[in-house]
């Protein structure tokens, strides 16, 4: 077993770069398209969600192939790195932005109306007084998500970027009387991953009810 | 730079691997509607050990990557168990296992929600465990989820190109192909993505009704 960790641990590195990447481009793109959902201009809601319904409506492998192997096609040549972290980043912020519009529309309609009747602006009321309480709610669906997110970087497999299953792969291929052990270990190192994720989110939300 | 004589010459390979693509994705959730009932009614016993051994395979299933799921399932079974299944049939366990633990959580919202005072009359009638489940418990905790069950059964069918990797020809490895031989790219995985948007968009929009008029119908 122990000569499959250089590899594996090689294939966590990427794995954690293409998550922690695609989440961090994730969130903007969810909060962005979350927000405009609720705009008052009907174009922008228009916009949004035929973005929305396109990338949840296809599957993200799909989305990966297109970008990887179909758009070089019409001029636009993505490294496999990019195209990973965008597909992964713009499939998790479509569903994201449901999180974030839902979460929006579930503080109560008195604090909109205070914000308006204390004179505040519209940047005022939604950054100081909507999207601080929205935020909170957001949490738990978006710990749940970033799990989701977590897994599908197993799928960068399909256009040979080395992750952690396709490093397992290149192992399986080399010691193959070991394929059982390969994946159980790749499994349990996944399930700890997630355990990471699911823990800062916990402590992120206790530490964000401490003051309610 | 789109070739519709090339688009529709493809056309008819990709709708044949559609029909695989929907049975394994009906296949994948009928596991998921059997075993996530299971679990979810293992989890409820009140012999510890059994219910924690049961979380345990909710948590670490639900967790890890189906990919990795189904390669396990493919590559290791034969030499664990000695059972070597086709693609297809590893695609269907391993789509609805990992949908089953998706499912037992739906499952236990729904049984939640069903009040305490059916359990204590269908107790108070001498009914079995058995009949208890079959004919109070289930056909009051169903119906009410039968369109996050349903969102569940589109988000099934968006996973099922995953199952590629393991040889199953469905819509994206057709596509996939078709691509190795032609040589043109752009239209066969546009294709496989519109193909999957006409077939998602409408369910969901579907499910979203349905969820409606059950609500409309709870309420009067």
């Amino acid at each position: 077993m122990v000569e499959l960790a250089p590899l594996l641990l090689e294939g966590a590195g990427i794995t954690i770069q293409v998550a922690v990447l695609s989440w961090l481009l994730m969130l903007p793109i969810a909060t962005a398209a979350g927000l405009a959902r609720l705009s008052k201009f009907a174009a922008v809601r228009a916009v949004t969600v035929v973005y929305v319904e396109v990338f949840r409506g296809t599957s993200l492998l799909v989305q990966l192939f297109w970008l990887y192997f179909a758009l070089p096609f019409v001029g636009v040549e993505l490294p496999k790195l990019a195209a990973g972290v965008l597909a992964i980043a713009l499939n998790y912020g479509a569903y994201g932005s449901e999180i974030v519009r839902s979460s929006i529309q579930a503080v109560p309609k008195g604090q909109w109306e205070a914000a308006v009747a204390l004179n505040m602006t519209p940047w005022q009321r939604m950054s100081r007084v909507i999207f601080p309480q929205a935020f909170v709610r957001m949490l738990p669906p978006f710990g749940n998500l970033s799990i989701e997110l977590l897994k599908s970087t197993s799928l960068v497999y399909f256009i040979t970027l080395s992750d952690l299953t396709y490093q397992a792969m290149v192992l399986r291929n080399n010691y193959v009387s070991m394929t059982p052990q390969i994946w159980a270990t790749l499994l349990v190192i996944y399930f700890a991953l997630a355990g990471i994720v699911t823990l800062g989110f916990k402590l992120l939300e206790r530490r964000l009810q401490a003051g309610r | 730079m789109w070739d519709w004589n090339y688009a529709l010459s493809v056309l008819p390979e990709l709708l044949r691997a559609l029909r695989v693509t929907v049975l394994a994705t009906v296949g994948g959730f009928a596991v998921a509607c059997i075993a996530g009932l299971m679990l979810a009614i293992v989890v409820r016993s009140r012999w510890k050990p059994l219910s924690w051994a049961a979380r345990a395979f909710v948590e670490f299933v639900r967790s890890t990557p189906l990919l990795v799921q189904v390669f396990f399932l493919y590559y290791s079974l034969p030499m664990i168990a000695g059972i070597s299944l086709s693609a297809f049939a590893v695609g269907i366990i391993g789509l609805g296992l990992h949908y089953s633990t998706y499912m037992s959580e739906v499952y236990r919202s729904g049984i939640e929600a069903v009040s305490k005072g059916q359990w204590e009359a269908a107790t108070a009638l001498n009914f079995t465990k058995a009949r208890t489940w079959l004919s109070v418990i289930l056909p009051q905790a169903i119906p009410p989820i039968i369109p996050v069950m349903g969102n569940y059964l589109i988000v099934m069918f968006k996973e099922t190109p995953i199952l590629s990797a393991i040889t199953l020809v469905e819509m994206l490895l057709a596509a996939k192909n078709i691509v190795s031989v032609s040589w043109r790219v752009f239209e066969p995985y546009t294709l496989v993505g519109v193909l999957f948007l006409l077939i998602s968009y409408p369910a969901s929009l579907l499910i979203r009704r349905l969820e409606v008029r059950m609500n409309r119908q709870r309420g009067a």
